[in-house]
């Protein structure tokens, strides 16, 4: 075991499959020669040359589409949006290219395309660079969606997308990029599509996934510390697919939901599973599922001001209390 | 950018070419008007490097005193200030997330800027916009934005509106050279074009986009590219503020009397990183930014230019510095002492209709929480 940074163990993913697998090659802004805007890609080009790791102008629909089609060829590209929020520029090529064409050409085609970087409010980048498109994204039946909390997840579940024949669009988070975690040396996948219980508990479930989780945990602990309430947490790590099985177990354990999400509450993530959870699990409900997001507005720049429009602990305490009452 | 070496090291700043300053545009401002070309950009540097210790320093409570972005325009003062001081009653401004420039030289206060940056309830965004979104509608600047090109098809909205109004306007619609190679760009010159708009694309062109030299970003010469879609283009130098208004006003007429747009390049330099997160180790050496502060320094040179018309004496032109520093330094002062907005803030200012309750008339909720 190592202790990586997030930002390393996405790093040594990108490094350990460019170089197991030559069709690999890494593109996006500043990803070369600047050593990536954030730092992930750093030492990628030294190592493995222009050929495999490639700077983009600044042409988002372009270069992503370019991608998809490459990998239509069999070529696996894994392209870097410098920030999610810029996917709306790719936006056509996103859903309608990568998402479709298999479906269009009768399963002739396969996209196995990785688009990565970060999706996240918390460092007072204003509306345009805050967004958070993972509801939107695991709207179109044909993508996969991954948001990792922990070095540990973002490690192997990147290196899963890359082998993955399907478009995998993989959500990380600026803020969690310094947070440091336990990393085996040997390799390892995680596969799409599992949830992880990092916390188990009993009198009270939380659902989340990317930065809330680690907010989450320090709520619960707040929790068991302060109000003796035993919260078991669980991480989705994927959207899409959705481990609805892991979180159904833990609502027959503890009969007490609460959704938490970086995400404007209208049709995000938190709107599919509450309705899942009751119509699977409504009888082993006790009380109405609770949710708790992004205060439903354009994200505010004023620090101070961000930091409540987010969930945070203290927040997440409170909605749990009130289920609790 | 085309990189000319200068001549020799002790070159000094070259003062401006007189022809230019002899441009009938030029030739007709006040000895008044000067003075208020160079202050404005001299206001700009002094604010842009007070709003950069205000970001790398902390306040009262040990907190930082600006939060995200900070994109600063040192260098580039010429361009703003001379294209915003040919702006008529119709004529509109729109930018990128480099914005501060062309906020001060339409005329907004500093103070409501700097309370911006501080995320205060007094900023011109009330806050929640940010370094990157200063907007200034009844000064006819539209902002201010961060996604890099999606400001260009706004630009050509507003030469549309102006068009369609029956005004005798234009919108000047500014970006840098790395935003030249985004799609959204491209369809807007084509609208342009196609339905003869007054519009100027204005390239302020730094020779960087983030770490990026302009050769390993774009294929063939920037403002050429206006010859694809048959629309005229012209390059000048953005060092001499002269210069630049001399150019943008032969565009700025053929807009305004023919309804024709332009692409326009101004060479120009930027002093500080791409942001002030940008460590500026991996693109370009320390002397290629010497060099040009040395020989190509917008206000260095117009002051230079000023001091030979008789129009600025050393002495005056260190007064309107002092002036220019202690304005900044007020601004940092009204930032720092107003409050932050509530968290009650965040929902207002998101729909027209729920800022103005009385004149609703949709039914239904507006919002989920
Ligand atoms: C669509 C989009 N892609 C990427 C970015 C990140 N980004 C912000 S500024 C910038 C460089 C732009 O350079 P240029 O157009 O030359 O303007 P300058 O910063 O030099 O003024 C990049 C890549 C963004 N904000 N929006
Ligand atoms: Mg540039």
């Amino acid at each position: 075991m190592s202790q990586l940074t997030y930002r390393e163990a996405v790093r040594h993913a990108l490094a350990e499959e460019l170089t197991r697998d030559p069709n690999v090659v890494v593109m996006g802004e500043e990803v070369g020669q600047f050593q990536g805007a954030y730092k992930v890609t750093q030492g990628l080009l030294e190592k493995f040359g222009p050929k495999r790791v490639a700077d983009t102008p600044i042409s988002e629909a372009g270069f992503i589409g370019m991608g998809i089609g490459a990998s239509m060829l069999g070529v696996r590209p894994v392209m870097e949006l410098m920030f999610w929020s810029f996917y709306s520029v790719a936006f056509d090529q996103i859903l309608n290219n990568a998402a479709n064409v298999r479906y269009m050409s009768g399963g002739q085609i396969n996209c196995p395309i990785v688009i990565r970087g970060p999706a996240n409010g918390g460092t007072n980048v204003g509306a345009t660079h805050s967004h958070t498109p993972e509801n939107i994204l695991a709207a179109h039946p044909g993508v996969k969606v991954v948001v990792p909390s922990t070095p540990y997840d973002a490690k192997g579940l990147l290196k899963s997308a890359i082998r993955d024949n399907d478009p995998v669009f993989f959500l990380e988070n600026t803020v969690l990029y310094g947070e440091k975690g336990e990393v085996p040396d040997e390799e390892y996948l995680i596969p799409l599509g599992k949830a992880d219980v990092k916390r188990e508990g009993k009198d009270l479930t939380i659902v989340t996934y990317g930065r809330p989780v680690i907010q989450s945990l320090v709520a619960a602990e707040l929790l068991a510390k302060e109000h003796d309430i035993s919260v078991e947490v669980v991480d989705l790590r994927t959207i899409r697919p959705l481990d609805i099985d892991t979180v159904l177990a833990s609502v027959r354990k503890t009969h007490r939901v609460l959704v938490v999400e970086e995400q404007k509450p209208f049709c995000g993530v938190g709107a599919q599973l509450t309705y899942m959870i009751q119509a699977e699990a409504f009888d082993d409900l006790d009380a109405p599922i609770g949710r708790l997001c992004t205060i439903d507005a354009p994200a505010i720049y004023s620090p101070p001001v961000e930091a409540e429009q987010l969930p945070n602990p203290q927040r997440i305490l409170k909605a749990a209390l009130a289920l609790l009452d | 950018m085309s990189k000319k070496p200068s001549a020799t090291i002790e070159q000094k700043p070259t003062a401006s070419n007189t022809s230019h300053g002899q441009a009938p545009i030029n030739a007709a401002l006040t000895q008044a008007q000067k003075i208020e070309l160079f202050s404005q950009m001299v206001r700009i540097r002094r604010f842009e490097e007070r709003s950069h210790r205000a970001y790398t320093g902390k306040n009262a409570a040990g907190g930082a005193n600006i939060g995200g972005f900070l994109h600063l325009y040192n260098g580039q003062e010429a361009i703003a200030v001379g294209c915003c001081s040919l702006m008529g009653k119709h004529d509109h401004v729109i930018t990128a997330y480099r914005d501060h420039g062309h906020a001060i030289a339409v005329g907004m206060d500093t103070k409501a800027l700097m309370a911006e940056l501080y995320g205060k309830v007094t900023g011109c965004s009330k806050g929640k916009g940010g370094s990157m979104h200063f907007f200034s509608p009844e000064r006819n600047y539209w902002g201010g934005h961060g996604i890099v090109g999606g400001q260009i098809p706004l630009g050509v909205g507003l030469a549309y509106g102006v068009k369609y109004k029956g005004h005798k306007g234009s919108a000047m619609a500014f970006m840098g050279d790395g935003a030249v190679n985004q799609g959204a760009v491209h369809e807007a010159y084509n609208l342009a074009a196609l339905w003869n708009l007054p519009c100027i694309f204005v390239i302020e062109n730094n020779g960087y986009s983030m770490g990026t030299s302009q050769a390993r970003s774009s294929a063939g010469d920037l403002a050429k590219r206006a010859e694809g879609y048959g629309m005229a283009w012209g390059v000048c130098e953005g060092h001499d503020v002269y210069e630049v208004r001399a150019t943008m006003d032969k565009f700025l007429k053929i807009a305004r009397e023919e309804c024709k747009p332009a692409v326009v390049e101004i060479r120009t330099y930027r002093y500080r990183g791409h942001s002030v997160a940008d460590p500026d180790n991996t693109y370009r050496t320390k002397t290629e930014i010497e060099d040009y502060r040395r020989t190509k320094d917008p206000i260095q040179v117009f002051q230079t230019a000023l001091i030979a018309e008789g129009v600025l004496t050393t002495e005056s032109a260190e007064k309107i510095d002092e002036a220019a520093r202690a304005e900044a330094e007020a601004a940092a002062d009204f930032a720092d002492a107003s409050p932050y907005p509530t968290p009650e803030d965040i929902q207002k200012d998101v729909y027209w209709e729920s800022d103005n309750p009385d004149q609703r008339t949709s039914q239904g909720r507006l919002f989920f929480n």
